[in-house]
Formats: structure tokens, C-alpha cells, sequence
């Protein structure tokens, strides 16, 4: 395939320096890609493609007919971190996991960060995603939010920025995980040439963070993953993980809250569940508590929570930390509870609730991208330079009428990676969302990630339910240049 | 295990089996069609009749032509037990288990499954329906394999085979049954070659020709129901399904093999052992027609006390619930159909 023709852009570019040559690690990997015909390496993608069809990785879309089935659109050419960057995006991501589990257990205790003023009080309770059913939890090891999902983005200036944390129940490992075992078979001598670094160690790990949040006086818990059904549009991935770790899955229906207990309905009757990786929503998990018309729900399981008779994982409530305007605080949050710098920062955040500030955002709307607080997916959202002028209109009136559910952010030049369409490359942006994992004793970073590529042409939204794909995100174990010799 | 992953995994293989089973009908069928003599008449209506839908194909299609009762056999999706019908529900039962499965038995049902929905739109699928009917038939014994060689031999596996043998005892005695009609309705002018065509298509339907070959020689009507009634060794013969079917049920409860504690044991255990103990005499006397009935009513009665048995939830603790409308707990899994209508 002819290199040459790639068309860098005013983009920081993932594989190529300005100049066309290969970044550090990244020189294998290209050459192969230069080496291989066109026609060879479209083979490997639709193999690649087919084999995700057959295994049945694929997500749900709403919004058509119910049970419409979609594969994740995969591509062949991998990311690359090298391993002194990944050191300090681990490090930073690390950083952020435990302040910000040190404000959520703050919140629902003392609230000393809101007495102190380092947060405005009124932002945090008014958030909606503020749970006052969880006061007073105290959930095993002091763990709130066991499995987070940063996501985090490289400007122009070739910075990493956290765009936003995902604290509930983010969505997308599994594809982290099939992504690399389509890859070992598309590339198996550049990868094992490469030096990635594994990422199938994560069931293992999630396993472990899961039994080590057990109850008290629990020898050998029972762990499962609860999964709202079939239906939910990450339902492959809840399987997928509970087969990998060896755990049951069940659903709402299958579990009972009795004699203070939380069981499982078998075929021997009840059998008492001790940790639970909830994939519901913490706001359906329990409709005496929450959401009443819940029907994904356990009614009375928050009871057997407070008395720590059993685990949730994440806890309720830390969706309180992933609010859009909380995030505007989180370096102060680090500060205050770490005593530290934050390693990552922010993207520069207008907070529509400050007068100022949203005089500002109305003022320059066709800049900008305004997101609501509490919303995900890509959903919720205006990107000021390619919406219309009534788009712009109606989100202007939005953010007038509930200035507190709205932020806005300059628009990000995101960075690209080259993707492959039909026989020829072409730069695409990238965002990437790495898993960090909180037992309790320390912090795990999956040495990896998922990158999600915005597939249609000048796109900034990655999301799968917007057209994005994702590719294979290799992190190198060392960065002394690669080995050389020959490889496909 | 979960009383509902068991219940998904006993659905699992008794529609793949009738998805099986109903592709062997229909390629049997075709093929007999082909060496009827003309004076026989049109012998798709008496097809349509054996396979106990009738009046559904008559309210979608009117008329029993061969290209119709191919369409509504193999590919219509708005037929309940087409083949293609049945791999989705395989499938959809198999997807909401997956971790209870093994890897290579999702993968398998998927492929399947990929493979009956791409067929449905294709349009030369009536036309020659045999590649397909084919696939599928080894898409089903690949999957049959597969779930043998990969799964351990436990709880799981064996509500999964206990799903297969009832639903393929009960299919045997439909396609036994259907032949039957076939046989008594021939015209008197017609001699034996004709018996013989219609006896050879019933024992290729069930995969049983050679075999019966090989332990009878010639065509015999009571032989061949004697073969696919009551032989001990034949997989396909209704005493084996239901003697393999009672051991996996004692599998389950752990109840020795001598003893039911179990209401599904109890009626199981009397239905197979009258399997054991009866000649095709007795049974020809009885009139067969009759006697595939009454099996068929007792193998309805063993599916349903096993779902009161196993898959039955437990309400009591859902009436606490103080939510006005529904409560969350899901209607009796039953609902998955238990079998077709009988004719």
C-alpha cells in the first residue's frame, strides 16, 4: 500500500510525525502496512469484520427495530502509545480514580470539600445524578467506583485532556479485549515484534477487585454480574465478561431480597449472592429507593447494601462525580483531597450556571461545543461550527431556561490515526477510553484502551452510536526502538 | 444453576432440534413428491396435513402449493415453526446465556443463525431449497457435536439434552404419525411399490434407511414402525429419546436411577419404561394413530411438570412489591411454545 499518498492535515497525527515520518514505535507497523498489497489488507479487514459477526459481538441499536443487531466497525490499523507517555496517562488516570472516590465517599458523609468551599455546594446537590438515598454508605475497602472509564482526547497541541470520567457503568472493555484477538491473528509478528503490552489480564483483575469488595465475614463470595436483559444495547459485553470471569449472569428477576439477604432463583432453590457488578443504572437498581417505576430493579436490595450484606459494584450515587459540571472542579477536587497537581488536565470549561460565563458561551455558540451535564453517547449535545443556525437557536434557549444542566468547551482539534477505507488510508479522529480498576489497595490501568474513531470524514463524534468504530490500542512495553527484521 | 438459564438452555435445543427435524420433513417430502405417480393426485395437501398446521397455512397462503409450503416451512418468518422461526428462537434463548454456554456453542447457533436469515432473502430459496435444507441439517449435527465435545457434562448440559430427546421424540412420532395417514389414504389400485416409496421416505426423514436396512432387510410396515417406535439402539426411535432423556433428568435431580422423587421423574420414568416393555403387536392393535396421540398428550404433561419443577419462579417475595401496576417478574417462561398443535 502507498504511504506517500496519506494526507497528514493540520491534525496532530497518531502514526506520523508533520514531516511523514513514522513516530517512535510506530515504525514496524507502517512499514507493514507499505509492504502489504491493498488487496491483502482488505482480506484481513473483512476477515477481521466476519469473524466479529460470528462470534456475535455486537451491540444493540435503538431506536430500530427491537433486537437490531450491529457489529462495532473495526479497524485493522492500531494506535500506538509508546511507554513513557502511557506511563504518565496511567499515573494521572490513577491520580483522578482516587480523589475522586475520596469526593464521592466526602459527599455522602461530611461534605467537607462543600463546608470548605471548594466546590459549590448547590452544584453538587442539584446535580441530578446526586443520590440523597445513598447518605451515610459505607461500602467495603471505602470503594465507590470499582470500574471507571476515562475518556480522554489529544489536541493540535499534542496534549492529552480528560474530556470527561465515566463512573457508573462504562461500557466498551470487551472490545478492548476482541479488538486484540483480532489483531494477534491480522499481525502476529509485528505485534509479538512490537512488544504491546497484554490487555487479557483485565477479567482476571476485575475478578479479583470484585471478590476483594465482599462483604465482611464472606470467606468465598459469590460474584455475578447483573445485566438488564437481551435487550440492553451492551447486553454482549455483560455476557461476555461474567463467561470470562466464570461468574453467573443474572437479571433483575432472577435475584430476590429475603430474610435480609440478596439470592438468586436456581433449580435448587435460593442461593445467596454476595458481590454484584451491576450493568443497571444506579437510579433503576432499586425502586423502594430510586426510581419507582423501575422495572429493572431489585426492591429492598438497597437495604441489604446499607447493612454491607452484599456489594455493589460501582456503588450507587457516583454518578455525582461524573456530572459535567462537577467535572469542571476536579483539579481543585485532586488538590484538595491529594494535595497533588492533577497529571491530566481539563478541557477549559465555561459553566453556564456562572452569569459571566454564559454570557460568554451565548456570545460565542458557532465556537463551541455545549454539552448537557448529565447526558452520554454523543447524545445531548451541540457542536457549535457544524450545527445550523436554528440548532444553534434552540440550544441557546435551552441553556437559558436551565443554565445549572449546561457546560460548553472550545471545539478540539482532535487527533487522528490513519483508518482504513476501501484500499487507501485516510486521517481520522480519535478519542480513547482507557478502564481503571479500584480495589481497595491500589489502582489497576489496563495497559491499553479503546480508541473510537469518528468514521465519517472531518467527524469529532466517536461514539458507536453515531457512526464511530474503534481500533486496537497498542501500548509498547518499552520504548527502545523495535527490533528490526521483516514481519506482516 | 439459574432457573432461568436452565429453562433458556432446554429451549436452546428443543428448537434446534425442531428446526432439524422440520427440514428433514420437507426435504423428504420433496423428494417423495418427485416419484408419485400421477394417479396418486396432488400430494402437497396431504404434506401440509402432516405436519399439523394446516389451518395456519391456510389463513397465510390459501392454497397448499409446493413452492407455498416450502416458503412456510423454511424461510417465512411470520410462521412459528419454520426453520428459520425455530434458529431464532434457538438463538435468542442461546444469546440470553451465553456465559452459561460455551464459546464454540454461541458461535455455532450464530453461524447458523447467519446462515438461515441470509437465506430467507434470497430469492432462489424455494426454487432448490435442497443446499439449504441441507446446510441446515448439518448446521444442527455440528451443533449437536459441538455442545457435546465443549460443554462439561453437568447441570447445564443435561436440561439442554433433555430439551433435545423430548422434542425429537415427539418430532419422530409426528413424522411416523403423518406417514401413517399417507399410507392409509393411498388408492386401492395402487400395489405395493408404492408402500415401498412412501415406507423408504419415512425411514430417510428420520436418517434411518440404512440402519434399518441393515437389521431388517425388506420393507415391512410393521418393521419400520417396530424400528422407529421401540428399537432400543436407534437415536431416533422414540424409546431411545425417552430412556436417554430419563437418564439426564435423573442427571439433574441426582435421584437414583431406580427411584422418582421428582414429578417429571415419575411421569418420565412410567413413559419410558411403557417403551420398554410393549411390542409393535400391541401397539398396531391399539391402532398407531391413536397410540402416537396419547404419547404425544404425555409428552406435553412430562414438559410442563418439568417447567413447574425447575423453571417455575418462586412469587413470594414479588408480593411484597408495594408498585402499583406489573410486577417485575416475567410471565411464565412456558410461553416459549411447548409444541405444535396436534391434528
Amino acid at each position: 500500500m502507498e504511504l506517500s499518498k496519506y494526507e497528514i492535515g493540520a491534525f496532530f497525527d497518531e502514526m506520523f510525525d508533520s514531516e511523514g515520518r513514522p513516530r517512535p514505535g510506530c515504525e514496524l507497523i507502517a512499514r507493514t502496512l507499505s509492504t502489504l498489497p491493498e488487496a491483502d489488507l482488505l482480506r484481513r479487514q473483512r476477515a477481521a469484520e466476519r469473524s466479529l459477526l460470528h462470534m456475535g459481538i455486537t451491540f444493540n441499536v435503538y431506536g430500530h427495530e427491537q433486537g437490531t443487531e450491529k457489529i462495532l466497525p473495526f479497524d485493522l490499523v492500531p494506535r500506538v502509545i509508546p511507554a513513557k507517555e502511557w506511563s504518565r496517562l496511567s499515573r494521572g488516570l490513577a491520580q483522578r480514580t482516587r480523589a475522586l472516590n475520596l469526593f464521592i465517599d466526602d459527599i455522602y458523609h461530611a461534605k467537607r470539600i462543600l463546608t470548605d468551599g471548594v466546590v459549590p455546594r448547590d452544584i453538587v446537590l442539584s446535580a441530578t445524578s446526586y443520590l440523597p438515598g445513598c447518605e451515610g454508605l459505607d461500602p467495603p475497602g471505602g470503594v465507590w467506583c470499582h470500574i471507571n472509564g476515562t475518556d480522554l482526547v489529544r489536541d493540535s497541541d499534542s496534549q492529552y485532556y480528560v474530556l470527561e470520567d465515566n463512573l457508573r457503568c462504562p461500557s466498551g472493555v470487551s472490545y478492548v479485549l476482541h479488538n486484540r484477538q483480532q489483531m494477534k491473528r491480522t499481525f502476529p509478528r509485528v505485534f509479538e515484534e512490537s512488544r504491546v503490552r497484554p490487555v487479557d489480564i483485565y477479567p482476571s483483575e476485575l475478578l479479583r477487585v470484585l471478590q476483594n469488595v465482599r462483604p465482611r465475614g464472606v470467606a468465598t463470595p459469590q460474584v455475578v454480574v447483573l445485566s438488564p436483559g437481551p435487550f440492553n444495547s451492551a447486553y454482549s459485553e455483560h455476557s461476555f465478561l461474567s463467561q470470562q470471569m466464570g461468574v453467573e449472569l443474572v437479571e433483575p428477576t432472577d435475584l430476590v431480597v429475603q430474610d435480609g439477604f440478596v439470592w438468586m432463583r436456581t433449580t435448587r432453590g435460593l442461593s445467596r449472592v454476595d458481590v454484584i457488578y451491576r450493568r443497571v443504572d444506579d437510579t433503576f437498581i432499586d425502586p423502594l429507593v430510586f426510581r419507582r417505576d423501575s422495572l429493572l430493579g431489585v426492591p429492598g436490595i438497597m437495604s441489604v447494601v446499607r447493612a454491607g450484606r452484599v456489594t455493589l459494584a460501582n456503588a450507587p450515587g457516583t454518578g455525582v462525580a461524573d456530572d459535567k459540571v462537577v467535572y469542571a472542579f476536579v483539579p481543585q477536587i485532586i488538590k484538595y483531597y491529594l494535595g497533588e497537581d492533577a497529571i491530566l488536565p481539563n478541557v477549559p470549561t465555561y459553566l453556564c450556571s456562572d452569569d459571566k460565563q454564559r454570557d460568554h458561551v451565548l456570545a460565542n455558540l458557532p465556537k463551541l461545543v455545549v454539552k448537557a451535564a448529565n447526558e452520554s453517547g454523543g447524545y445531548g449535545m451541540l457542536i457549535g461550527p457544524s450545527a445550523s443556525a436554528a440548532e444553534r437557536a434552540s440550544f441557546a434557549d435551552r441553556i437559558r431556561s436551565n443554565p445549572r444542566n449546561y457546560i460548553a468547551q472550545p471545539v478540539l482539534g482532535l487527533s487522528r490515526v490513519p483508518t482504513l477505507f476501501g484500499d487507501v488510508l485516510e486521517g481520522r479522529h480519535v478519542d480513547l477510553r482507557p478502564y481503571i480498576l479500584h480495589g481497595g489497595d491500589d489502582i489497576f490501568v489496563v495497559p491499553g484502551g479503546l480508541t473510537r474513531v469518528a468514521l465519517k470524514k472531518g467527524s469529532l463524534v466517536v461514539n458507536s452510536s453515531q457512526g464511530g468504530g474503534s481500533k486496537d490500542t497498542w501500548v509498547l512495553a518499552d520504548d527502545a526502538s523495535s527490533r528490526n527484521g521483516a514481519a506482516c | 444453576m439459574l432457573s432461568r438459564a436452565a429453562d433458556a438452555l432446554y429451549w436452546m435445543c428443543r428448537y434446534a432440534e425442531r428446526a432439524e427435524n422440520v427440514s428433514r420433513f420437507l426435504d423428504v417430502s420433496l423428494q417423495v413428491t418427485l416419484d408419485l405417480p400421477d394417479s396418486f393426485g396432488d400430494p402437497w395437501a396431504g404434506v401440509i396435513a402432516a405436519t399439523g398446521e394446516r389451518d395456519a397455512f391456510m389463513a397465510r397462503y390459501g392454497k397448499p402449493t409446493r413452492d407455498a409450503i416450502v416458503r412456510f416451512l423454511s424461510v417465512d418468518t411470520q410462521s412459528p415453526n419454520s426453520i428459520v422461526s425455530c434458529i431464532s428462537r434457538a438463538r435468542d434463548n442461546a444469546r440470553s446465556i451465553r456465559e452459561a454456554i460455551s464459546s464454540e456453542t454461541w458461535e455455532q447457533i450464530n453461524k447458523w443463525y447467519l446462515l438461515v436469515r441470509e437465506a430467507a432473502v434470497t430469492s432462489t430459496i424455494v426454487e432448490d431449497p435442497h443446499d439449504f435444507l441441507s446446510a441446515v441439517k448439518e448446521a444442527s449435527h455440528l451443533f449437536v457435536g459441538v455442545t457435546y465435545l465443549t460443554m462439561t457434562h453437568g447441570e447445564g448440559w443435561h436440561f439442554g439434552r433433555l430439551g433435545r430427546l423430548l422434542e425429537r421424540a415427539d418430532q419422530t412420532s409426528r413424522i411416523v404419525d403423518a406417514k401413517q395417514a399417507l399410507l392409509q389414504a393411498r388408492p386401492a389400485s395402487v400395489g405395493a411399490s408404492l408402500d415401498e416409496i412412501h415406507l423408504s421416505s419415512l425411514l430417510r426423514s428420520v436418517s434411518a434407511f440404512e440402519m434399518y436396512r441393515k437389521r431388517y432387510g425388506g420393507f415391512e410396515h410393521k418393521h419400520v414402525i417396530e424400528f422407529l417406535v421401540i428399537d432400543k439402539l436407534f437415536p431416533r426411535s422414540i424409546r431411545h429419546c425417552l430412556s436417554k432423556a430419563q437418564r439426564s433428568l435423573h442427571a439433574i435431580t441426582g435421584t437414583p436411577w431406580d427411584e422418582a422423587t421428582t414429578p417429571p421423574e415419575r411421569l418420565l420414568g412410567r413413559l419410558a419404561a411403557e417403551y420398554e416393555f410393549t411390542s409393535v403387536d400391541e401397539i398396531l392393535e391399539a391402532g398407531l394413530h391413536e397410540h402416537l396421540d396419547e404419547l404425544q398428550l404425555k409428552l406435553n404433561a412430562v414438559g410442563a411438570s418439568i417447567f413447574e419443577t425447575f423453571f417455575a419462579r418462586q412469587q413470594e417475595s414479588a408480593a411484597e412489591l408495594p408498585l402499583e401496576p406489573e410486577a417485575p417478574v416475567a410471565p411464565a417462561a412456558q410461553t416459549q411454545s411447548q409444541s405444535q398443535s396436534t391434528n
